[in-house]
């Protein structure tokens, strides 16, 4: 069977070449195999110093310090210790956190668990753009909230939040700043100088490095204190306890590295992609972008084909590996909350693809998925009532549908 | 998620789709499941003057699993009395496609959807009629 065409790279992406080659050199018997903590002896040494020019390589990418990055085993991970940490070490001056509806399941399951343990946490309602607006977040600020989460592209639509003016809020209300930056890390530009961020969650397999690997960015001046959620040998300034992974944090480093010399290139060559994947959909009937169109990554594109229904769209496109931005897929049944949140109608919920290009796709790739995708949608639309009633002129919406 | 050959038969090969005229007096017509849900069902079926089921027509909005259900549907209920077409358990439906747990609710809106169109044929002509005018 020859492979699907992958257009799944908001879900993980293939290491690239250059980065595996330098993971491969530390891992043997004859490469950089030893631990970076031991003092004692060069084999220490040596993983040191590829550790700490790893460090630096993410810290470039971001105009960051190298000691203000935090190795960990991924965004998710990230996440947690940013939340967790800063809320627990500061409770004493208070107990509120600020998040969106619209956030990665990373954060809104850690501040769910925060709320059990006493915390109360505001979830803001994005504008039907997908965007968390600067004044929504000064309003829901309170004395006694301490941290801010925010996604800086959201994993399902794209979107780009203005992370500097709501970094300017919180830095304004001396409230810590956190932003997931899982999807937009080697994708557009970052500055948590000037964007004014506290702390940043970052993935090493969402930009060609190694699943398993990740990083928080904690910022130093103004200092920025957390709890730690790994206790042991005290690594990492006694943030992050546990033996440094030398192969992924090459890995991660080389990655970031990459990104910063050919994201803008790379980001023109995908933009023309996207441009082309939409002009062959655009012209078919009842097909929507989901998410401002304006501000928004050129990777992910979430579109809504009316009337047919994401899962089945999905197997009859086995040809492509795509995800249905509707968790269909899963037990839950329930359409994408990300949607939801966006105001979308349950029927345009429930026929959303996520399509998502990078490094390695071609236009020959997108040229087929068009094809495909026009097919698919022709065949389940000739198999469905909702699109004989659209034709037969019946407003969807006005019919009294009974819950099941 | 694997889906069954025979869900994957019916995905690829739907029976009996298309549409009949809901107002002909040998129509009756089923509509069940809510866009909300993800899963919309038509089925028509078309009745002799001897009480048995012609034809039978659908169209699904709804995953694989749940046009697969509709397709098979139709299948069995053509040459059926309507009492034997209204006598299909949701669960001869999931245990033909080997649907898993979480793709019941496929299965039981497929039985819904006979029974709303045998219901709304028996209106059409009061309870009974076709029954009475089998018998005549």
């Amino acid at each position: 069977m020859k492979a699907p065409i992958y257009l799944d790279y908001a879900a993980t992406t293939p290491v690239d070449p250059r980065v595996a080659q330098k993971m491969s050199e530390c891992l043997m018997a004859e490469g950089n195999f030893g631990n970076p903590a031991s003092r004692s002896h060069k084999f220490g040494w040596e993983a040191e110093e590829a550790v700490e020019i790893a460090r630096r390589q993410v810290a470039d990418l971001i105009n960051a310090d190298p000691r203000e990055i935090v190795w960990t085993s991924g965004a998710t991970e990230s996440d947690n210790l940013a939340i967790k940490g800063v809320a627990q070490f500061y409770q004493s001056k208070g107990k509120h956190i600020i998040t969106s509806k619209i956030e990665h399941k990373a954060v809104l399951d850690t501040c769910r668990h925060l709320e059990r343990d006493g915390f109360e946490v505001t979830y803001l309602d994005p504008g039907e753009d997908g965007f968390i607006s600067p004044e929504k977040l000064e309003a829901a600020i309170r004395e006694d909230t301490t941290i801010v989460s925010l996604m800086h592209v959201n994993n399902e639509i794209g979107v780009v939040n203005d992370i500097k003016a709501l970094g300017e809020v919180c830095r304004a209300h001396k409230v810590f700043f956190h932003v997931d930056a899982a999807q937009s890390a080697g994708k557009i530009d970052i500055d948590v100088e000037d964007m004014k961020v506290d702390l940043m969650s970052f993935s090493a397999h969402k930009i060609y490095g190694p699943k398993g690997m990740g990083a928080l960015f904690v910022r130093r001046k103004p200092r920025v204190r957390l709890e730690a959620q790994m206790h042991g040998g005290g690594h990492e300034r006694g943030m992050r306890s546990g033996t440094l992974a030398t192969h992924q944090i090459v890995g991660m480093g080389e990655a970031f590295r990459i990104s910063k010399e050919e994201m803008h290139e790379e980001t023109k060559r995908i933009e023309s992609l996207r441009k082309r994947l939409w002009d062959g959909l655009s012209d078919m009937e009842e097909v929507y972008i989901n998410g401002s169109l304006d501000h928004r990554i050129p990777g992910i594109f979430n579109v809504s084909f009316n009337f047919v229904e994401g899962e089945s769209l999905i197997m009859s496109l086995s040809d492509l590996a795509i995800s249905s931005g509707s968790a269909c897929t899963s037990a839950s049944l329930e359409p994408s909350y990300v949607l939801r949140a966006l105001g979308r109608n349950d029927e345009l919920a429930h026929s959303s693809l996520r399509f998502s290009v990078g490094r390695f796709t071609t236009e020959q790739d997108i040229d087929t998925a068009i094809e495909k995708i026009r097919g698919a949608v022709a065949k389940l639309r000739e198999l469905s009532p909702l699109w004989d009633m659209y034709k037969d002129g019946v407003d969807i919406s006005s019919i009294e549908w009974a819950a099941h | 998620m694997a889906y069954s050959d025979k869900v994957l038969d019916h995905y690829d090969n739907p029976r009996n789709v298309g549409k009949m005229d809901a107002d002909d007096e040998h129509v009756g017509t089923g509509m069940v499941g809510a866009p909300a849900c993800g899963d919309v069902m038509r089925l028509q079926i078309k009745v002799n003057d001897d009480g048995i089921i012609e034809d039978a027509k659908f169209k699904t909005y709804g995953c694989g699993s749940a046009i697969a259900s509709s397709s098979l549907l139709t299948e069995w209920v053509k040459g059926r009395t309507l009492d034997e077409a209204g006598s299909i358990k949701n669960t001869q439906i999931a245990e033909e496609l080997a649907l898993p747990p979480v793709k019941i609710h496929c299965s039981v809106l497929a039985e819904d959807a006979i029974k709303a169109a045998i219901k709304d044929f028996r209106a059409k002509h009061g309870e009974g009629v076709a029954e009475a005018a089998a018998a005549e």
